[in-house]
């Protein structure tokens, strides 16, 4: 009997003095589940505009938590070296969510970059101090989780930076697809080289050559990023951008998986999914397979050489162009990624605006490819503070497109391009396409005479009813408003 | 499970006796279950635990993304952004973490601040771009 009472007494002494921490630590395992259920309700909130904005809310109250609670952990307790860059983020981060929206896009890329960098940080960190202090922590299934951790964290930064630097237009980084001869051997073997060293490290995670194996595969996974973006084109980066968003999220959960943390698990698997079907839905309205995407495999259009017959436009004054709109009864924009280099969208606002004066029903045709990344147009013309509800999708808009009198093309060109429902050799046959051509009358605004970025032409610009509009796109919005405006009217 | 069994067993000798050991076998195994999955040796039923909430999370997140209206794919794809900067969960326990050594640290500073950025931009921006969603006036409509 004494000897049982003084074991049992042993023992409680020794757990008075832990006694705090397995309930500190459930304590913070709950915040983190309350924290995934708000990201899932900021997700959801995002089914309507009218609730997106709390979602927002519940966004941040979801990150402070987490954020509060890691930092509350007991052995999280040099908090000065969380306090320094904490500190030093905000004015990247204020800076970053103020740029023109114009540059959403690369902004957008920009921060898959931040976030590939973190994950693949993160995992390095830990693989080497694991190596050098814990080698018993590398288990096999920790160090497949790290391999795909630095592998997608550093193959988003630096394909994240290339998008960006693609999307700013910068000098040193050709917008044209980059391509050479063997491209897909090479990455194909490079691929195959980086599994072989992963599933190497795998087997043997504490040998003596681990780490150089390891820096191999950072190096692979850096190298393989920009060899993936550089082959795309422009008008391909909405999907390149949603592919990297994935990329970004998969990371987040392969961190998890190394630091046994399910709110990572659960938000970068939410940021996953979120890529991932962003990207199906460009694949589909690229008419591309997903499989084709995700080997990189796409963005090679091959400029065709022009055919034989010399086609000519019919171009048109702003003045009879602005007439003809005047007196319709609906009219559709179709914007394009020409609408967001000009900076056109407030021209056409007042456009709109003048429009509507006159009783005219003026809709945006909205392609899910249209601009840079997924949904660039909407909230382009939602700056300039068009209602939303007159900004509808595709399949919406294109039941209506035979009752429109006019069609104003603006900076758009492959998602109206006609060819795709027909030419079986063109290289977006069967994407689907806002039926631009079914309108009474189209108007298309183009900078110059030359083919658009695919490098095909655009058989709506030669149809009878097209007359064309050169110029740029704010330049000459700006005329048609002049034009609409009730001063013209007088002389 | 093992301990509170070999615990009840013990309950022959005496009530009180037995149900000392049965409470003191339960918090040891509690304990032994805290640093063997919180510190030290890997539980495999963890990692299917994990996989677990991936595999669900996963399909919330597809149902959830599915009825986001695609006016707001600009601004889902920014929350998105700042939310996957949860990797900030994993950078505040390297580089404040007690026992790491310095150049440890050092990363995990680098990738708090990638992912604190990302945090602050990224709700940032998405709140002002949902700000600029307006839907027409009553009435105006048409």
């Amino acid at each position: 009997m004494t000897t049982l009472t003084s074991i049992s007494d042993t023992i409680s002494a020794t757990l008075a003095a832990g006694w705090s921490l397995p309930n500190m630590k459930d304590v913070i395992e709950l915040a983190y589940m309350i924290s995934a259920g708000l990201f899932i309700f900021s997700l959801h909130w995002m089914s309507d505009p009218k609730t997106a904005r709390r979602g927002v809310f519940a966004g941040v109250a979801a990150m402070a938590m987490a954020v509060l609670f890691t930092w509350a952990k007991p052995d999280v307790t040099r908090h000065l070296w969380i306090i320094i860059p904490l500190a030093l983020s905000v004015w990247p981060g204020i800076w970053l969510a103020n740029v023109p929206l114009t540059a959403v896009p690369q902004r957008t890329a920009l921060s898959h970059a931040f976030g590939g960098l973190a994950a693949g940080l993160v995992g390095t960190a830990k693989f080497l101090y694991w190596f050098n202090n814990e080698p018993e922590m590398l288990t096999s299934f920790r160090v497949a989780a790290i391999v795909l951790e630095v592998l997608l964290g550093y193959l988003t930064l630096t394909g994240s930076v290339i998008a960006a630097a693609k999307l700013q237009e910068v000098k040193w980084i050709p917008q044209r697809p980059w391509v050479y001869p063997g491209q897909n051997i090479v990455n194909l073997i490079a691929f195959g080289v980086a599994v072989v060293g992963g599933a190497v490290l795998i087997v043997q995670p504490t040998a003596a050559y681990a780490p150089y194996i390891f820096f191999g595969i950072v190096f692979l996974a850096l190298n393989f990023g920009w060899m993936l973006v550089m082959p795309i084109g422009g008008a391909d980066m909405p999907t390149v951008i949603a592919i990297l968003n994935a990329y970004a999220g998969l990371a987040a959960v392969a961190m998890g998986f190394v630091l046994d943390n399910k709110l990572l698990i659960v938000a970068g698997a939410l940021d996953g999914s979120s890529g991932l079907i962003l990207s199906i839905i460009m694949c589909k309205a690229m008419n591309r397979s997903f499989s084709n995407v995700l080997f990189g495999a796409f963005g090679q259009v091959q400029a065709k050489a022009a055919g034989g017959e010399q086609k000519s436009y019919k171009p048109e004054t702003p003045e009879d162009a602005a007439a003809m709109m005047g007196q319709a009864g609906l009219v559709v924009v179709v914007p394009g990624y020409g609408m967001a280099v000009a900076q056109a969208q407030h021209k056409v606002r007042e456009l709109y605006d003048q429009l509507k004066k006159k009783g005219v029903d003026v809709k945006f045709a909205i392609h899910p490819v249209a601009g840079r990344m997924p949904g660039h147009m909407n909230v382009l013309l939602a700056e300039a503070e068009i209602p939303y509800t007159d900004l509808l999708e595709m399949d919406d808009i294109n039941q209506d497109m035979p009752v429109c009198d006019v069609c104003l093309v603006l900076g758009a060109n492959d998602v109206v391009n006609p060819a795709a429902r027909y030419d079986k050799n063109s290289p977006i046959y069967g994407m689907p396409i806002i039926d631009a051509d079914k309108a009474r009358m189209v108007y298309a605004v183009k900078r110059s005479k030359n083919p658009g970025f695919a490098g095909i032409d655009n058989e709506l610009y030669f149809l009878d009813k097209t007359r064309m509009l050169f110029g740029d796109a704010k330049a000459v919005v700006g005329e048609l408003v002049k034009n609409l405006a009730p001063s013209a009217s007088m002389h | 499970m093992l301990l509170p069994v070999v615990g009840r067993v013990m309950g022959a000798l005496g009530a009180q006796a037995a149900e000392q050991a049965a409470q003191g076998a339960d918090q040891l195994a509690g304990q032994v279950a805290d640093t063997v999955g919180g510190a030290h040796a890997v539980q495999p039923l963890d990692f299917v635990s994990m996989l677990f909430a991936f595999m669900l999370a996963t399909f919330i997140g597809i149902g959830v993304i599915r009825r986001v209206s695609r006016l707001l794919h600009t601004p889902l794809m920014s929350l998105t952004n700042a939310i996957s900067a949860i990797a900030v969960v994993g950078s505040i326990m390297i580089a404040g973490g007690e026992h790491y050594p310095t150049w440890v640290r050092v990363m995990g500073a680098c990738a708090l601040f990638a992912s604190m950025t990302n945090i602050i931009s990224g709700f940032m921006i998405t709140d002002r771009m949902l700000k600029m969603f307006h839907a027409a006036p009553e009435g105006q409509a048409k």
